[in-house]
């Protein structure tokens, strides 16, 4: 919950002599750029997906099922005989997406009602923390699960519902975040000049958060994708024959011995955006100072 | 001073709980379109929707039926299912059995072995202990609960056939026969379970040993095994305990997951079944059940705190 100074700090992140030159506002960590690369590349493959997939991910081949590797398909075919690389290729954008706009949407909110709460404490406060803490108390599968059960699976759903489940942890970082702010003196100078709550939050408190923010937009955004997949596992989100990862696994998990590939594949990519997210998480939190682990709830 | 500092916090528990109950009620019961008519189809009369809402109770006003549900909750009643037509606790009594058996499991095995592992990172720290633990448990945190278990059930039912892959034992199976196969749907909960628990040991570990006392502890000529059981491991077990509550909750929708690849009849396979049959009063339950159970365990923590902080209970000592 609280923010703290952590003793673990990465040599990498203290800059020195040539490094402190070319320092610019990221902090650039090594486990920061193997983070942020390992992300990038996922989400350049999938906006590339179609220019990189040798075959079509949804046409099934019924004359060429549930091959193992093999020239023509380098990574074997599916029960349908889709070629397992292209719904690979493919497979990150559905999660990608959901994912995206659910951690923005998260992080958007999060931070404008976290700086009100701080902002304004008082019964409005008091209030907020008593009804966050109580969809926290849900574990986010479960309220996912309710919220498909009542409202279906379609895409803006499930943002929505993964947004009102992370939001809260993250309103309550950002309010003890900015709550160390508001009580200092250029903030309530800035209100004594009569500034309001949108200048004040611009100026004076969204720049000293700046921090914290960026170590939960990629901490919410590795929580996410994994319950977007799992989600989609357990066949409530993707649908098919939609190229995705999670539902890839379900799907294929039943030829495990017989192409191991089409489900140890889609595997590997969701863990390696997830690994890269969570290295990018790290190397700023570290970087930073910022205690990831006791930052937030899951 | 104490016994406020308690009360208020079990007011507050208590207050979240309720609050958890009124969103899941009004997220499965006062959101969707009517009840009687998913049920019946689309086709139904509309006499006939008439006389189920009425079965059902569905022609009062919500706020009355989410008083009389709480009610009958706080009875111990949680409404009939509406696919078996008995009390959900009956339903729900044999797989909150076996959840509670390989939740068991999964917490002693997964605690004890993400301490262990935690310390020892803790100690070694950015030598070569650490960097393989460290670097496991970042693994295990970014894999899902679905890819643990295919992977387990690859290398441990596939390859090596030491375990069964699904559980065919249903929800009424005897405590032994689920002892043979619950151990593959523990050993994914324990992995994505431990992985977070570790770092966090890990951290506070190395937090502790830096602090004055063990200094002087070392000063003092101290056995290596003293200092680490008397004085570092219980100050660096208090943060901990937070993540450890919070992973115990969590186990509650990470069985989900598990339970269903495994087909073990635990309340995560009770749950999905309900999702598809649109049973509400056992979703609902469920649901509640998962909030109460996050909402004690932290505060299980909480009070665990209070009692083994040393400055609560001999104030100036702790040096």
């Amino acid at each position: 919950m609280s923010v703290l100074i952590t003793p673990d700090s990465d040599p990498a992140a203290v800059p020195t002599g040539r490094a402190r030159a070319r320092r610019f506002a990221l902090p650039v960590t090594r486990s920061t750029v193997a983070g942020l690369v390992l992300v990038a590349v996922n989400v350049l493959v999938a906006l590339a997906a179609p220019l990189l997939a040798p075959y079509s991910p949804t046409q099934p081949d019924a004359l060429s099922a549930i091959e193992g590797p093999s020239g023509a398909h380098l990574l074997g075919t599916d029960q349908l005989g889709r070629d397992v690389l292209s719904r690979v290729l493919y497979g990150g954008r559905y999660a990608l997406l959901i994912s995206l706009s659910a951690t923005v949407l998260t992080v958007v909110i999060g931070t404008i009602l976290g700086c009100l709460a701080a902002y304004r404490r008082g019964w409005l406060d008091e209030i907020l923390m008593r009804i966050l803490d109580s969809i926290l108390s849900v574990p986010a599968i479960l309220a996912l699960l309710v919220v498909v059960t009542a409202l279906g699976s379609g895409a803006p759903v499930i943002i929505l519902a993964a947004t009102v489940v992370y939001c809260p942890a993250l309103i309550r970082v950002v309010r003890a975040a900015a709550l160390s702010i508001v009580g200092l003196d250029y903030v309530t100078a800035a209100r004594a000049r009569g500034e309001g709550f949108w200048p004040v939050l611009a100026r004076e408190i969204w720049p000293n958060i700046l921090d914290v923010v960026m170590v939960e937009f990629a901490m919410r955004a590795s929580w996410i994708v994994l319950l977007i997949s799992s989600l989609s596992f357990l066949g409530f989100g993707a649908n098919p024959p939609t190229p995705d990862w999670g539902l890839m696994v379900s799907e294929n998990r039943s030829l495990l011995t017989v192409v191991p590939m089409a489900t140890v594949a889609p595997i590997l990519a969701l863990a390696s955006l997830i690994v890269g997210l969570n290295l990018a998480a790290d190397g700023i939190a570290k970087a930073r100072g910022i205690d990831r682990i006791t930052g937030g709830l899951r | 001073m104490l016994i406020k500092v308690v009360g208020r916090r079990l007011a507050y528990s208590v207050l979240t709980v309720l609050l958890a109950t009124m969103l899941v009620f009004v997220a499965l019961q006062a959101l969707p379109g009517n009840l009687a008519t998913q049920l019946l189809g689309k086709d139904a009369t509309p006499a006939a929707v008439a006389q189920l809402d009425a079965a059902l109770g569905l022609d009062r006003p919500a706020w009355r039926r989410y008083l009389d549900w709480l009610g009958g909750a706080l009875h111990g009643d949680f409404g009939t299912s509406l696919v078996s037509h008995q009390p959900v606790l009956t339903e729900a009594g044999g797989y909150l059995r076996n959840t509670a058996m390989l939740a068991g499991i999964v917490i002693v095995a997964g605690i004890t072995l993400s301490l262990v592992l935690g310390v020892v990172a803790g100690l070694t720290r950015d030598r070569w202990p650490d960097l393989a633990i460290s670097g496991l448990s970042l693994l295990g945190m970014s894999v899902p609960e679905f890819t643990v278990s295919t992977l387990l059930v690859l290398v441990f039912a596939v390859q090596l056939a030491w375990f069964p892959a699904v559980v065919t034992a249903g929800p009424t199976a005897s405590a032994g026969e689920l002892m043979q196969v619950i151990w593959l749907p523990a050993a994914a909960l324990t992995v994505v379970m431990a992985a977070y628990i570790i770092r966090m040991m890990r951290t506070s570990m190395i937090d502790v040993m830096a602090g004055e006392y063990v200094t002087l502890a070392r000063i003092r000529g101290l056995s290596g095994p003293r200092i680490l059981f008397r004085h570092a491991l219980p100050n660096a077990l208090l943060p901990t305990l937070n993540v450890i509550a919070i992973n115990i909750a969590w186990l509650v929708g990470g069985v989900v997951v598990v339970e269903s690849i495994f087909n073990y009849p635990g309340i995560g396979t009770l749950m999905l079944q309900a999702v598809h049959d649109r049973d509400l009063p056992v979703l609902q339950f469920i649901a509640v059940l998962g909030a109460a159970t996050f909402v004690v365990c932290n505060l299980l923590a909480d009070l665990a705190a209070v009692w083994l902080n040393p400055r609560l209970r001999t104030p100036g000592r702790a040096g």
